[in-house]
């Protein structure tokens, strides 16, 4: 046994894709998973004492901005990947919209490279442009930008209007056997919007953006995946409508997959207008619950949560979106919109787990072994052979959010100051520690 | 500072106000959402003191002499602008006015920047119009200085509801059963969404008339869910009219056709402009009031406008003597 293995010991070891969920120890060595069962032993290993601790693979998120290049004031490849450790995620999947975006094989390779030295313990996986520039007026090299290692397409918060184009796409993704990776937004009926179209928006005077924008693309790329093949994964979906057609196109056969937010499985619209610090106004335009998406009602939280546990939604995701204080400070429709969201995830989706919206297994299975096959991932798992990619979670932990210790530049969350149940302790990545809380015992 | 002393109602009167000044609590004036029933006439009873001052052949009175006021200004005004910056001068303050386009909003300077360095002047009162929906309340948030809501995106424009009331009231006493009708584009109207707040507490009906594409679709929620049973909506100008004592057209901009909104000027006329023959459907008496600016012939015929119903000067007039009272309650009382 060399000196660099780890041994787990006394865990509840949660992993959806072998079906175990049981309490016992896992030898690591190596960088990879050895072994897993009761009673381990292992000389001259590291032992990590995870009594009270469930142990689960690494989470695998499917949507995050890491911001380099281009918009470094907001975010790096290396404070991203801090976070995302802290949060538990060994493997992100990095959107394309920097500066110069993701559409060209040069500018991934040195994403890639940045990743790689400064970020070496987190599996950073980039998702491709559809379009050049993400303009939606020609499309990207994606053969180019496949072989130069990204996983997905997506133009994400400008998504391609035009359905011959996006057609075009999803052919040449077919082929490429990546998934297109759609933020569902038709920009028509959305234009001038910046929140939910609803009460809230009717109150505040603000242009709302309705739930049929978001439902005529979700059909519209279904259609599309109908014709082409092509794997569709429609991205941080809101609505009981976009539920509804995806799981109807799930029962048809086509291969098409989703996943929704920690916030739109726990905000409503309402959010926007109670700021938690807001003295002296009565009503609040809290810029930090400017998403896009935006924020939805309860009714379409149920759904979300209903499309969770039947299966419907295959993945959670953080849409990490880290902004500036000054992105945020400013007249709301002027605000970008987008919550930092790696540090919170876990904690905020646990609250749905305490209040029995749904169990832990079925949140570990969103955050792990789900987004590994939307990737075609080998991660995901614990097995034996499986590259040591782990979280060790302490459910019943209470803690409070405060943005001046997060590990991402983006203080921007409207989480701040909640006080939440689950916690991460660590994070191991290929056998070594990325993230360590200070509760976690070792010998 | 008390008001026998130096106060408008005292200047005129000789008599304290009816209304304990104490009722006051507010230190910025957003909207009318958070106005009760004493501080609205409260606001009322200063403005008619104010009305006997703009009577007088010399209207200066020194009750905000050594304050300063600020219009800050993100959007092109001409009437609210001048009717704000006239009342503070009839109280004797000093005024400044700033306006985006020559400010250093222009150079890329943030909001909250350029009202902090308003602050640091040492400004009194900053009052402040901006095209976006909620900034006076970002602002209000960070700032320590009092602001005043001249009108913000599409969302309130609480200064333009509290003389609309006044002047009904001013008309008609009691407003207790009276129905009043905002017709147009109620969707993008701040002058609707304060009248809606502040006509709650007077036992009036409103009727909000549109047609479908002017009306934004979660106002029959919001109505529900702020408890607004006062108000309701209505498509048909001709249904909304019968038994109406006050109908207020909004004006009707061109953009609202250019992005396909209304689909003629000649369509929107037929089904909502206020004419003559229209309100013959109305009560004989009833009163015809805009928040200006008018496109004649558009939401409102020239007869209507300038007809013996119509009080749209009056409305004119009363909105100086209420920014007057707000400014003499914001400025003047809230260092009592």
């Amino acid at each position: 046994m060399k000196e660099n293995n780890l041994l787990v010991k006394n865990a509840r070891i949660i992993d959806p894709a072998g079906g175990l969920d049981e309490s016992g120890d896992i030898l690591i060595a190596d960088g990879v998973i050895l072994q897993t069962g009761k009673g381990l032993a292992a000389s001259g290993a590291t032992v990590i004492e995870a009594s009270g601790l469930i142990v689960c693979p690494g989470f695998i998120d499917l949507h995050c901005h890491l911001r380099q290049p281009g918009f470094e004031n907001k975010e790096t490849i290396a404070s991203g990947a801090s976070a995302a450790a802290r949060g538990g995620y060994t493997t992100v999947c990095c959107m394309p919209n920097t500066m110069p975006p993701l559409d060209d094989a040069a500018t991934v390779g040195h994403v890639k490279d940045i990743a790689a030295r400064e970020a070496p313990l987190i599996t950073i996986l980039p998702v491709g442009c559809v379009t050049k520039d993400r303009a939606a007026r020609e499309l990207a090299d994606m053969a180019e930008l496949a072989g130069a290692g990204c996983i997905g397409f997506s133009d994400d918060g400008s998504p391609v209007s035009s359905s011959r184009l996006m057609s075009l796409a999803m052919q040449n993704a077919a082929v490429l056997d990546l998934p297109v990776i759609e933020h569902c937004e038709d920009l028509d009926l959305s234009q001038g919007g910046h929140m939910h179209d609803g009460w809230v928006s009717a109150r505040l005077g603000i242009k709302g953006v309705p739930a049929a924008a978001e439902e005529t693309m979700v059909a519209r790329n279904i259609a599309l995946c109908r014709l082409t093949g092509a794997r569709l994964h429609a991205t941080h979906i809101s609505t009981s409508g976009s539920v509804e057609l995806i799981r109807d196109a799930k029962r048809s056969g086509l291969s098409v997959s989703c996943d929704v937010t920690p916030y739109h499985l726990t905000l409503t619209h309402e959010r926007v207008m109670k700021a938690q610090d807001a003295p002296g106004a009565t009503l609040a335009y809290d810029t930090y619950a400017r998403v896009n998406p935006p924020l939805r009602t309860s009714d379409d939280i149920d759904a979300l949560i209903r499309g969770i546990k039947d299966g419907t939604i295959d993945a959670i995701g953080t849409d990490h979106a880290p902004h500036t204080a000054e992105d945020k400070l400013c007249e709301f429709e002027n605000a970008a919109p987008g919550i930092s969201g790696f540090e919170t995830t876990f904690g905020v989706l646990m609250s749905l787990v305490h209040t029995g919206k749904f169990d832990l297994n079925t949140l570990i299975t969103c955050l792990t072994v789900n987004p590994a096959r939307i990737l075609k991932n080998a991660s995901g798992t614990l097995q034996p052979g499986a590259r040591a990619d782990i979280a060790l979670l302490d459910i019943d932990r209470e803690w409070t959010v405060d943005v001046k210790d997060f590990l991402s530049k983006g203080r921007n969350t409207p989480f701040d100051g909640c006080k939440l149940k689950g916690m991460v302790v660590a994070t191991i990545s290929g056998g070594r520690f990325a993230y360590r809380h200070s509760s976690l015992r070792i010998s | 500072m008390s008001l026998s002393e130096q106060g408008p109602g005292a200047a005129t009167r000789g008599t304290l106000p009816q209304l304990s000044l104490d009722l006051w609590r507010h230190r910025h004036v957003l909207d009318l959402d958070d106005f009760s029933r004493e501080e609205t006439d409260l606001v009322f009873e200063i403005a008619e003191g104010m009305v006997e001052i703009l009577d007088r052949d010399v209207k200066k009175v020194p009750t905000l002499r050594g304050k300063t006021i600020a219009t800050m200004f993100f959007e092109p005004s001409t009437r609210t602008r001048a009717s704000f910056e006239l009342a503070a001068k009839y109280l004797g303050s000093d005024t400044i006015s700033l306006d985006s386009a020559r400010s250093s909003v222009t150079k890329g300077e943030s909001l909250i920047d350029s009202l902090r360095t308003l602050q640091a002047l040492e400004v009194d009162t900053i009052i402040m119009r901006h095209p976006s929906s909620g900034a006076p309340y970002i602002a209000a948030q960070h700032l320590d200085t009092s602001i005043i809501n001249a009108g913000d995106g599409c969302h309130a424009h609480p200064s333009q509801g509290l003389l609309d009331i006044f002047t009904m009231k001013r008309q008609l006493g009691d407003l207790k059963g009276r129905k009043a009708i905002i017709v147009g584009d109620i969707m993008h109207s701040r002058v609707a969404r304060s009248n809606i707040w502040g006509t709650r507490h007077y036992g009036m009906k409103l009727v909000l008339c549109a047609p479908p594409t002017l009306l934004p679709p979660g106002l029959p929620e919001m109505l529900e869910k702020c408890a607004l049973n006062h108000v309701t909506i209505e498509h048909s100008l001709d249904i909304a009219l019968e038994n109406a004592d006050i109908v207020m057209p909004l004006r009707l901009q061109k953009e609202r056709q250019q992005s396909g909104l209304i689909s003629s000027l000649r369509e929107y006329i037929q089904g909502y402009q206020v004419n003559v023959q229209r309100l013959a459907r109305a009560k004989p008496d009833v009163l015809v009031m805009h928040p200006g600016p008018m496109n004649e012939g558009a939401e409102i015929s020239h007869e209507v406008a300038y007809g013996t119903r119509s009080l749209i000067e009056q409305q004119v007039t009363n909105g100086v003597a209420v920014r007057m009272a707000l400014l003499y309650l914001i400025a003047g009382v809230k260092n009592r």
